[in-house]
């Protein structure tokens, strides 16, 4: 083991600190970080100055700038609020029938709706608007509560059996397995399938008539063909929001069926209501 | 320097060292902490806010026992595109009664601060029975036997009176009626008024699964559909200086 080579000439001082024999040679700390070290020192202050920062008695200081996370999302959306303000007013001033045929407000209006809708509308009716079992696809021709723009635009605002508005639209479906006896209920399902040219049962799908006349017709007409005023679907068109298999139907008879959908009005802007019509209507499906 | 030499005496000594480096990180705890239980700006009263329901307490439990958490925060931060997708910023009074708190950042799934009547009950049963039945780009388990497993809230009265040991505002009255608070609410033909007179008005009262049972799917589902829900934003403008 060789020994430590003592202090040679030209070597800095040592800071005086010995342990074990061991010392330390008193090199300055680099200038730049020595500098770099004072500048943050510097701006440390002037951030506290500037920023929320010193808890006082009361309150903390509040900065010189007045900035706070609160404040600088106000401003943000703002920003973006009167950037569209224009268009949004358009939206809100123009019949909605009129949408369309000005390019570029209908333009605006099926961009900004879309965004509404995968937002706010494709957890149930699908990120395409495709719709789920229980949810309705919004691309084809079959509407409950029908399909013009006036249509779409109260269903959106107000929703369907909803607790939290007055306006939403009602219909209630009674559970017929409370009603009808289970081969009445056998029955009217064949029927139903008849109506779509499904293979049923014809002699109980002729039973079943009358018991649909009786009991069905009231709501989904003489014909089966539905009537959008009590939201009743048509049942003729085999599009079947629930499944139009014998199973799904006599679930559906037995214990009916009682789609929710929100309200919006509180949620979404006038503008936005508007904008997400105008996109659901041009999917497709609009009447 | 004579100071430098009096701090040769912490130096070479481990034990002092240490009892001192201690007492600077209190100092600085306490310097950052403390100041946000007295200042005003951190302290904001929210009308509207009112302690969990029996039965939403009950799912608040079950959301947690599952690990809920794991993929769903419960925090709107004050950006504009969370404002835009979840709705309005949450506030910190907005958690005061959740023992703990669901806050973070990590959105594996979406942020559920305000997810309380955006969907409809049925959606929450179908979603938690079959995520990718309503949404097929979901990575969410399925949570169906949620709605096999029946509650009787036996038990719910102590979970109320746990949390009233850490703060929460259960009165004599709440930890008393319970297990009948717990029941009423997912059961519209039951006797009501004593829940909404300790609860509220606003307390919503349905068979949230739609089973004839009593199921861990009613607490859940009940909890899902009042979060975010208590403080009403078209009367209450949150102060922008805090």
């Amino acid at each position: 083991m060789s020994k430590t080579p003592d202090k040679q000439p030209g070597d800095p001082n040592t800071t005086g600190h010995s342990w074990d024999g061991i010392e330390e040679f008193d090199n300055p700390m680099p200038r730049w970080w020595l500098w770099t070290f004072y500048a943050c020192i510097f701006w440390g202050v002037i951030y506290t100055i500037m920023y929320p920062a010193w808890p006082l008695v009361q309150s903390a200081t509040a900065g010189v700038v007045g900035w706070s996370s609160r404040g600088e999302v106000q401003q943000d959306i703002v920003s973006f609020e009167e950037a569209n303000a224009p268009w949004n007013a358009r939206l809100v001033e123009t019949p909605l029938e009129e949408i369309s045929a000005d390019a570029e407000l209908q333009q605006y209006a099926v961009n900004s709706g879309g965004a509404v809708f995968r937002t706010w509308c494709a957890q149930c009716h699908g990120s395409g608007a495709q719709g789920a079992t229980g949810f309705p696809n919004l691309l084809d021709d079959a509407w409950l509560w029908g399909g013009s723009l006036e249509d779409i635009e109260y269903t959106v605002a107000y929703g369907i059996r909803n607790e939290e508005s007055d306006d939403a639209r009602y219909s209630e479906m009674p559970a017929f397995g409370e009603l009808l006896e289970k081969d009445e209920i056998t029955q009217v399902v064949q029927y139903v399938m008849s109506l779509t040219n499904a293979q049923s049962d014809d002699a109980a799908a002729e039973a079943g008539k009358v018991v649909f006349e009786d009991n069905c017709a009231a709501c989904h007409g003489e014909d089966g063909k539905g009537d959008v005023f009590q939201g009743a679907p048509n049942l003729t068109d085999a599009i079947w929001l629930y499944g139009g298999s014998e199973e799904a139907l006599t679930e559906t008879v037995t214990y009916s069926r009682f789609g929710v959908m929100p309200p919006w009005e509180n949620r979404l802007t006038q503008a936005q209501i508007r904008a997400v019509t105008a996109y659901v209507h041009q999917l497709g499906g609009g009447q | 320097m004579a100071i430098l030499d009096k701090h040769k005496i912490l130096e070479t000594n481990a034990t002092l060292l240490l009892v001192f480096s201690f007492l600077v990180v209190t100092i600085g705890g306490i310097v950052q902490i403390t100041p946000l239980f007295y200042l005003e700006n951190t302290i904001e009263k929210v009308e509207g806010m009112r302690p969990y329901t029996p039965l939403e307490m009950a799912g608040r439990e079950i959301y947690i026992r599952e690990g809920c958490y794991v993929c769903h925060s419960q925090m709107i931060r004050p950006m504009r595109d969370e404002v835009e997708r979840y709705g309005h910023y949450s506030l910190a009074a907005e958690s005061m009664y959740d023992h703990p708190f669901q806050w973070g950042s990590k959105r594996t799934g979406p942020d559920l601060a305000r997810v309380g009547g955006r969907y409809s009950d049925q959606w929450h049963v179908d979603h938690l029975r079959d995520p990718q039945s309503v949404v097929p780009e979901s990575v969410m388990p399925k949570y169906g036997f949620l709605e096999n497993r029946k509650l009787d809230g036996k038990y719910i009265g102590d979970i109320m009176q746990a949390n009233a040991v850490v703060g929460t505002p259960y009165t004599e009255d709440m930890l008393a009626n319970a297990e009948a608070d717990f029941r009423a609410q997912a059961d519209p033909d039951s006797d009501y008024d004593g829940l909404l007179e300790r609860y509220g008005d606003k307390v919503s009262v349905r068979n949230f699964d739609g089973q004839p049972e009593l199921t861990e799917a009613d607490a859940l589902v009940a909890y899902l559909q009042m979060l975010g829900t208590l403080v009403d934003f078209s009367t209450f403008t949150p102060d922008a200086s805090r």
